[in-house]
């Protein structure tokens, strides 16, 4: 039986949780011996069809087109999910604020249990997610009909972005909701890479005083090519929006290297980052818990070591 | 109108959840359990918009074991003004919670429902979708700004990964709340005291006749791997030589 994903975009890019979705979809195709279908819902869906149907591993491209598409609101995306959702067995979201959004009114329309942010696959019906904000992992089994799933991107490599050479085929656009409308946005604006997918993460907790002193952090990371974050700490205390936030109820990230500044490491942080590749603390109480999880750590003044590290990383 | 809010009983968030060796779930015998941190944001959101005078009544609706009833009381001292308590000893997955809860909504006909947007427990972040799903009433997840526009529209900011995006939904909607919405006020004592005498009605679930069987269990819980311990490094310098030659990070 056959996945289908609902891929999520933005400025005409597939956004790369949905690159890490395929992947997660292709061991389950292996298990179900199905194809993996990418559905597109966009307002012009031309060129990003072309590169869905570009990615490795993906069978079928569907096509619908909607002026109401380009917002992602839950209700629209949900009836569209639920209209082309017949002869799946899996239906796949990213575990991202959009996904999120939609997948539990896919589930709930289907009447079936919805899988939240799974991290490994199994077998067809059996997953590994974590609880109690990643204190846990529970291995879950759906003997729905459908399992519809959100998967979390840090869990699975990405694939390439091209290679594949998938069918593309238009499918009708569901009713559209009236009485849920976009006003607008207020995005960070920034160069820096996108904090879940970046390689290198530099994050200042509450240890960096105030916002103006995370400009020392936006130095490193422009030498290093690495987004910025945040502790909670640091975002209730108004040093950076929430959109820096990196935690349980922040985001999720596992880089290659987290370099965690003044942050103490309370549990619902160390949720959002332990499993990065390499970790390195840099903290001036040698108590804080972060150095329980950190690779290298520096116990240190970060006002001391964030302008050495800044000279060294030059120097390189 | 009348405000639903959804409140759960769930571990304290300061408290550490330990695996239970028989990998059946968390050991949640003998710990402090407290009201879910995001349903206290939505019962102090909706205690707002009640003083701003767009709502008239705040009804908080748990859907647990009988010890739920101390989590609804914290909510009654809060300021709301009545609970229900569906109760049940099982544990329920999101899809049946979002049933009772439509039970209870085509019953008390609110003009607004909100509910945190996870339970610190489960993490499952699914039961407010859903019941917007299943009632047909409009979905606004993860608000951080609720506004009026009206008597029957609101405008809610909403935290989504890039930063804050706004919609407008038409009543009746189903709001679930993210950390900075607001902070949640304390109860003090008399009102605590007070909210002793407020009326809380018990529904065992099978009164319901909802469906809350599930296709979905737990097979087992298991602690996460724990990453080994890693080395204190002196010097900056050492630091940056690690993770050049060592780590091959940068």
């Amino acid at each position: 039986m056959n996945t289908l994903i609902l891929a999520e975009h933005e400025d005409g890019e597939l956004r790369a949780a949905t690159l890490s979705v395929v992947a997660c979809a292709r061991q389950l195709a292996e298990h179900s011996a199905g194809e993996v279908h990418l559905l597109v819902a966009a307002s012009d869906a031309e060129g990003l069809a072309a590169k869905a149907a570009a990615l490795p591993g993906v069978d079928k491209v569907l096509v619908a087109t909607d002026a109401a598409y380009e917002h992602e609101l839950a209700e629209n995306l949900a009836a569209l999910v639920v209209k082309h959702a017949d002869d799946y067995e899996h239906i796949l979201f990213a575990e991202t604020a959009s996904g999120k959004n939609v997948m539990p009114r896919v589930a709930a329309l289907l009447d079936v249990s919805g899988v939240s942010g799974i991290i490994e696959v199994k077998s067809a019906d059996t997953y590994v997610r974590p609880i109690y904000a990643g204190n846990a992992l529970a291995t879950v089994r759906s003997e729905d009909a459908v399992k519809v799933i959100t998967v979390r991107p840090t869990a699975f490599d990405a694939v390439a972005s091209a290679g594949g050479s998938a069918a593309v085929d238009s499918v009708d656009a569901a009713d559209i909701d009236a009485g849920v409308s976009f006003v607008g946005q207020e995005l960070s604006d920034s160069d820096r890479p996108e904090l879940t997918s970046a390689d290198i993460v530099v994050s200042g907790g509450r240890g960096m005083q105030n916002g103006d002193n995370f400009s020392m952090l936006d130095e490193i990371a422009g030498k290093l090519g690495a987004a910025v974050g945040a502790s909670r700490a640091a975002v209730d205390a108004g040093f950076v929006p929430n959109e820096y936030q990196v935690g349980q109820t922040g985001k999720v990230v596992a880089p290659n290297l987290y370099l965690a500044v003044g942050i103490s490491g309370a549990i619902q942080h160390l949720a959002g980052m332990k499993d990065s590749k390499v970790i390195v603390a840099i903290n001036k109480d040698e108590e804080a818990p972060i150095f329980q999880v950190a690779d290298y750590g520096l116990v240190a003044d970060l006002f001391d070591a964030l302008p050495e590290l800044s000279t060294a990383l030059e120097a390189g | 109108m009348k405000i639903i809010v959804g409140v759960k009983r769930v571990l304290d968030y300061n408290v550490k959840a330990r695996v239970k060796a028989d990998k059946s779930g968390i050991e949640l015998q003998n710990v402090k359990m407290s009201m879910n941190p995001f349903d206290e944001i939505a019962v102090e959101e909706a205690l707002r918009i009640k003083e701003a005078g767009h709502a008239e009544e705040v009804v908080v609706v748990s859907i647990g074991p009988t010890a739920s009833q101390e989590t609804i009381r914290t909510g009654l001292a809060m300021g709301a003004d009545r609970g229900i308590l569906i109760e049940t000893e099982e544990l329920l997955q999101p899809l049946a919670i979002a049933k009772l809860f439509k039970h209870v909504i085509d019953k008390e006909s609110p003009g607004l429902v909100i509910l945190g947007k996870q339970a610190i427990d489960g993490d499952n972040n699914q039961t407010g979708q859903m019941l917007s799903a299943l009632t047909g009433m409009r979905q606004a997840t993860f608000a951080s700004k609720m506004e009026f526009e009206g008597s029957d529209v609101l405008k809610v900011t909403r935290e989504v990964d890039a930063g804050l995006e706004s919609i407008r939904v038409s009543l009746p909607a189903v709001v679930t709340t993210d950390l900075r919405l607001n902070e949640p006020r304390y109860a003090k004592l008399p009102n605590i005291m007070k909210a002793k005498k407020k009326p809380l009605e018990i529904i065992p679930v099978a009164d319901t006749g909802v469906d809350v069987t599930s296709k979905l269990s737990v097979v087992e819980v298991n602690e996460p791997p724990t990453r080994e311990a890693g080395v204190i490094v002196s010097s900056v310098t050492e630091l940056v030589d690690k993770l050049r030659n060592e780590a091959k990070v940068i």
